[in-house]
């Protein structure tokens, strides 16, 4: 096994992604999922055909046509324009608010880990508290206290997340902790901040990265909820859950307009799923050998 | 057993204090000005200090919270800004729909799920395990409004098998369970995948142990092992799975009554947020700390119905 491994990495880390998507071919189909809808959001400015904004009263909730490929919604704004550049926000709201989330609930995790006792004892019993709140009751009340706007929303899909990353980083920790290269390092007189910084977060960075990528479709569920009832960032910038509400508005006359933006949200959702679960199939030794 | 219940009990009046004071806590240091967001950029400063008279805003923080807590431990939640109603009166008004509507995604996720999952699990890496895999993951994909507007598409405005508006207020059963039905199989369809992805992988650890083997050894019936021996064992990280999503469950209700415009507490919820119904608001944050320490308490129950060992330790 380790022969095997250490091979794949010595040809490369393309050859290396390769062969570990002939072997998890699930999880490479949705790598490339991800990868996909990730690029087609970021380019939405080049591929996008028509402005996402412009109106147009003659086209009002037209079906797809040919020069308006899924078809317009009830201002005549062309729909495929607009899922393009509602992946922008919805996929930069959600990946912020995981990377913030992951950031602190990490540092969170290893400090509440490594310092140990009482200390650690207050600060899980808190985390466990904010776990208990489910994150789209939570995102909703912050966000209905705050106000809708992009940082308000990254800051509250944010909060939802810092408890599970903080459980996921300090399991490791006091492992870890306990070891002998840790004990060196503080018999070398390095700082707790070092040891934590360079000698624990290595060691814990690879199941904090796998539970982000499934923690992002979490995020970008709670985006997406939150836009949909009305509390996301304010139209007429499109997002998926805003055009999923207009869609639903008009669901007797222009069915189309909300089944276009959910095919987008649940392509991304599988895509995540995927390399989630591929990923923390690979991480967990336990399942390794199934 | 009593005394396993009494523990739990203890155990979750703290955390229930702890999120009591979350709440509190959220609602003052929030930056803005509360009486600013309900009245509008436009109130004179006049206005604003008479509501914040009203909200009791204007007393020391220390005061404002033991009204507080004394408020809410004497089970009162003060009056809606908007109807002037109680409200406790307002919340126990549609609570009986959100519970029902819980209940039954919650009957339909257990009752649909763990056949499945075992299905899978002694089937593995056959077809039919292959295609549960498949289905629980698209259900996982799903967010709860999208399954509940395309429901609504295909089932109620295509087929006109169910009505479009199911109004829960139905004295006549028959009508109040078809208005029940596509709301609940929204519910349920995430509850469904989650718990036949745990069941699977509890199942499969379970079949591969010790006891099992012997089970089998002395000939019992392949039915006899996996549903009587196997299942038990199995079940424990089921029923965590099951409390942990009681919460995404609540949360997914909101979603779900929103677009199928049931009463309850989704719609509380959102009417609320959009009158700026800031009294409601909190009032709904404590019920829902209530709902989720006293679901906490109930899966902390369950386990010790089903796993004999937790009530020693």
């Amino acid at each position: 096994m380790t022969a095997v491994v250490s091979d794949v990495v010595a040809a490369g880390p393309l050859t290396a992604l390769w062969i570990w998507s002939r072997r998890n071919k699930a999880a490479a189909l949705g790598g490339l999922l991800v990868v996909l809808v990730m690029l087609s959001a970021l380019l939405a400015p080049w591929l996008a055909p028509h402005d996402p904004l412009e109106q147009s009263v003659l086209n009002r909730l037209d079906p797809p046509s040919a020069e308006f490929l899924l078809g317009n919604d009830p201002y005549g704004r062309d729909i495929l324009s607009r899922i393009l550049w509602g992946g922008r926000v919805s996929l930069f709201v959600s990946t912020s608010a995981v990377l913030i989330a992951l950031v602190v609930g990490s540092a969170i995790g290893i400090l509440s880990g490594y310092v140990g006792g009482p200390f650690d004892r207050v600060v899980m019993a808190m985390m466990d508290v904010l776990l208990s709140f489910p994150s789209l009751i939570m995102g909703l009340l912050v966000v209905a206290m705050l106000g809708p706007s992009v940082g308000n929303l990254i800051f509250a899909i944010g909060l939802t997340a810092v408890a599970p990353f903080a459980r996921i980083a300090r399991a490791p920790t006091l492992v870890i902790k306990e070891r002998e290269f840790v004990e060196a390092g503080r018999a070398m007189g390095f700082s707790h901040l070092r040891i934590m910084g360079v000698h624990i977060l290595p060691n814990v960075a690879s199941e904090v990265l796998v539970m982000g990528s499934l923690w992002l479709a979490t995020a970008i569920r709670t985006e997406a909820s939150l836009s949909f009832i009305g509390l996301g960032v304010r139209p007429p910038t499109p997002t998926w859950g805003g055009m999923i509400r207009e869609g639903f508005e008009n669901i007797l006359d222009a069915p189309w307009l909300a089944v276009f933006p959910s095919i987008a949200i649940l392509l991304v959702m599988l895509g995540l799923n995927l390399l989630g679960d591929g990923l923390r199939d690979a991480t967990d030794p336990r399942l390794r050998h199934e | 057993m009593i005394g396993f219940v009494l523990k739990r009990l203890l155990v979750a009046l703290p955390t229930l204090l702890a999120v009591l004071t979350i709440v509190f806590l959220f609602v003052r240091v929030v930056p803005g000005d509360p009486a600013l967001v309900i009245l509008g950029d436009s109130a004179t400063q006049e206005a604003l200090a008479a509501m914040r008279q009203q909200l009791g805003l204007d007393k020391p923080i220390l005061v404002q919270y033991a009204e507080f807590m004394a408020m809410v431990l004497t089970g009162d939640l003060g009056r809606s800004m908007l109807t002037s109603r109680p409200i406790v009166a307002e919340v126990l008004d549609v609570l009986p729909y959100t519970i029902e509507l819980t209940i039954a995604a919650l009957v339909i996720g257990v009752v649909f799920g763990i056949p499945l999952g075992i299905l899978s699990a002694r089937n593995r890496n056959g077809w039919a395990d292959y295609a549960t895999r498949l289905l629980s993951l698209i259900g996982l994909s799903f967010p709860a409004f999208v399954s509940a507007v395309l429901l609504l598409l295909v089932f109620a405005i295509q087929l006109r098998w169910f009505p479009v508006i199911s109004s829960a207020a139905l004295d006549d059963p028959s009508a109040r369970l078809r208005s029940l039905a596509l709301p609940s199989f929204n519910l349920g369809l995430i509850m469904v995948a989650y718990v036949t992805r745990v069941t699977r992988s509890s199942m499969l650890g379970v079949l591969s142990e010790d006891y099992i083997r012997t089970a089998r050894a002395k000939g019992v019936p392949a039915r006899l092992v996996v549903w009587r021996h196997a299942l038990r064992n199995a079940l424990i990280p089921v029923v965590t799975v099951v409390g942990l999503y009681l919460g995404v469950l609540i949360g997914n209700s909101v979603l779900t009554e929103i677009v199928f415009n049931r009463p309850g507490l989704g719609k509380l919820i959102v009417g609320a947020l959009n009158q700026r119904d800031y009294t409601m608001l909190q009032g709904l944050m404590v019920i829902y700390a209530f709902i989720i320490v006293l679901c906490n308490l109930m899966t902390d129950l369950t386990y010790g119905l089903i796993d004999p060992r937790v009530k020693r330790t």
